[in-house]
């Protein structure tokens, strides 16, 4: 392989990396706002199974236990949160800041009290973890391989299957699906529930294949991010899959750049690349590029007429 | 929802309901107390006294409250216009850069009798200007401004990184963080604590919030909006303006953390000074049911956990500092997303009325 080559192999795996996180997020958020419920919380039940992964992958000694630990805690997360969207109306974007300062609170505390190292989890050794595949260098673990699939899957069930289409109904007009008979209620606890299962695999994916470890704060906005992808991504999932591609990008090259003099621009700020993901989000939102329509009924608690 | 509000007394309601839904949320914190082993009765009393036990405790504990105060007002102010104000972490980062900024240019020729002035109006000005684009984006572009909210903490986040690292760091320095303060740009500590006059700011925030709603007529006219957006325009509320309103009160009440953390205690601009205060404003105005004595004293005891917590890490290392952050989000989970949990429970015990 010449130089070049070498640098967009490189370049290629490092997005792919640092995207497989966004894709699994995203997909997972998709499922839930399209059903109407906003989910602010993807960063903390991101951040809650990369904890627990880490920690059941150190205890047991075994990362697919870690991958399963991952998932039934950010499911426990998600169900919080359907319960007190779903069953008690209460208001959503409320909810998924809560359970993100919790999670936040709630992995140093146990952390710490578990471990004694300051909120992080012990090293994880190579059979504890999620190894690559193929190519070391890559970095291609099956958890890559899962966020590929998760693209055309979730635009299967979401477009493609009864579910999906029923989906999509309760997030536009939910009236509609409750006078055909459908719980509207079992159906976005469903696609909570999806939701907690892809945000699951997203933070086992950071914890026991990415890295060795749980560290504090770990998660570091990558749930925001995906949640600007899904936003930037129009709420389909091949654009957004598309975005976190490119939120990857950012992220690769942004470490690249670090110190380097671009002709014609000078030297661009890390900062700057690293908050281009918000900025571009923010003029999406505001119509500035395109225009970003949400499901009509996102964010509002349905309510069964007495 | 208005079916099961109307029913319950208004007794329960502004007393019985935001009680049970505290008590929920500290009874979940007692569970995990309890399961990292630990007696969650001798936890409260460790940390009572390391919040109250001694003149400098309380004095931590009261400085904790006034950014509490801040940004629980912040938040409340927004509640009340029917917005979601979540970008006080990066209203307070950039009301807190504005305030230095101030200082940093003007310290070594103003007393301290104009510096301080000057330095809190910046602050006020910059909070408000990073609370305000948000703002016209949600009343005239149409994007939501929890979203834009959020996105702002990030671009806050970053700014103030790449401006440390690059522009406002001291000759010389190695740790990204401004020069010192002049003397005149250093509010007097009020004892051996970190306690400086910020509060008698707080206070007078409170104060003047509470006049600003109930007794004015932009108030009122912000409340009706935040109510029933429909009356209040019928009514003649300009709801763009009000919305701008808001969220530039909302910007500058969160900048005042900066005027607490930077002049009253750093002395000079450090990253990360925010450390989540933008965020417990939530828990804060929740509790607090967005009334700025309620606001003051849910602040009072999240000061007082914040402190009495540090304290308790010191003697029992099994607990750290972040169980703070796990009670704020039982709190915002209980008091805000799960708030009417409580209400068949009382509904049930309640005696019926005709």
């Amino acid at each position: 392989m010449d130089d070049s080559a070498a640098i967009v192999f490189l370049t290629a795996a490092a997005t792919l990396r640092t995207a497989t996180p966004l894709i699994l997020c995203a997909m997972g958020g998709l499922f839930s706002e399209r059903s109407g419920i906003v989910d602010v919380g993807l960063e903390g039940k991101m951040l809650i199974a990369a904890f627990f992964a880490a920690v059941a992958a150190a205890t047991t000694g075994s990362a697919w236990w870690g991958l399963a630990a991952a998932i039934a805690s950010a499911e426990f997360l998600a169900l919080v949160h359907g319960f007190a969207c779903i069953t008690h109306r209460g208001n959503q974007v409320v909810s998924g800041v809560a359970l993100n300062i919790l999670a936040a609170g709630l992995t140093v505390v146990l952390g710490n009290a578990w471990f004694h190292q300051g909120g992080q989890t012990p090293a994880l050794a190579a059979g504890q973890r999620l190894m690559p595949l193929l190519s070391p260098r890559a970095g291609d673990n099956v958890l890559v391989y899962v966020a590929l699939a998760s693209v055309p899957l979730t635009w299967w069930m979401i477009s493609r299957t009864r579910f999906g289409l029923r989906l999509r109904a309760v997030g536009e007009m939910p009236l509609a699906v409750d006078a055909a008979g459908i719980s509207v209620a079992w159906l976005r606890y469903r696609a909570v529930l999806l939701c907690g299962f892809f945000a699951g695999l997203a933070g086992a994916y950071l914890s026991i294949a990415q890295n060795a470890g749980f560290s504090r704060d770990m998660t570091a906005g990558q749930g925001f991010i995906a949640l600007a992808a899904i936003i930037f991504g129009k709420w389909r999932p091949f654009p957004a899959f598309g975005a976190c591609l490119i939120f990857g990008l950012f992220d690769a090259v942004a470490i690249r750049l670090q110190g380097v003099t671009l002709p014609g621009l000078g030297e661009v700020p890390v900062q700057l690349i690293q908050a281009l993901p918000y900025l571009l989000t923010i003029f999406l939102l505001a119509g500035f590029i395109g225009r970003a329509v949400a499901p009509k009924a996102i964010g509002l608690p349905y309510e069964k007429e007495h | 929802m208005s079916w099961s509000q109307r029913s319950l007394p208004a007794w329960a309601e502004i007393l019985l309901v935001p009680l049970i839904n505290v008590a929920l949320a500290f009874l979940v914190v007692g569970i995990i107390v309890r399961l990292i082993g630990i007696d969650p009765f001798h936890a409260l009393g460790r940390l009572v006294v390391g919040a109250v036990g001694s003149p400098e405790s309380i004095g931590y504990t009261l400085y904790y409250a006034t950014n509490f105060v801040f940004t629980g007002l912040a938040v409340a102010l927004a509640f009340h216009a029917g917005l979601f104000n979540i970008g006080g972490e990066g209203q307070a980062y950039i009301g807190g850069l504005g305030c230095g900024v101030a200082i940093l240019a003007f310290d070594k020729y103003l007393p301290g009798w104009l510096m301080v002035p000057l330095a809190i109006t910046a602050a006020a000005l910059f909070g408000a200007a990073w609370a305000a684009v948000p703002g016209w984006l949600q009343a005239w572009r149409g994007s939501h401004i929890v979203i834009t909210t959020i996105m702002f903490n990030f671009v806050a986040s970053a700014l103030m990184v790449y401006l440390l690292v690059n522009v406002l760091i001291a000759p010389g320095s190695m740790t990204p963080q401004s020069r010192e303060f002049g003397p005149s740009g250093q509010l007097p500590a009020l004892s051996g604590s970190a306690l400086n006059l910020s509060i008698v700011l707080a206070l007078g925030c409170c104060v003047a919030v509470w006049l600003f709603l109930w007794h004015t007529r932009w108030g009122y006219a912000l409340r009706a909006m935040g109510h029933n957006p429909q009356a209040a325009l019928y009514a003649g509320t300009d709801l763009k303006r009000m919305t701008m309103l808001a969220m530039c009160l909302s910007g500058a009440l969160a900048g005042f953390v900066g005027v607490n953390e930077l002049m009253g205690v750093h002395h000079r601009i450090v990253l990360d000074f925010p450390a989540g205060y933008g965020f417990a404003g939530i828990a804060v105005a929740l509790m607090g049911r967005n009334h700025p004595v309620g606001v003051a004293l849910a602040a009072l005891l999240f000061g007082a956990l914040q402190q009495g917590g540090a304290e308790l890490s010191f003697d029992e290392p099994a607990i750290t500092r972040e169980m703070v952050v796990v009670i704020q989000g039982l709190v915002i989970l209980f008091s805000g997303a799960l708030e009417h949990l409580p209400r068949p429970w009382i509904m049930h015990l309640l005696p019926r009325r005709g």
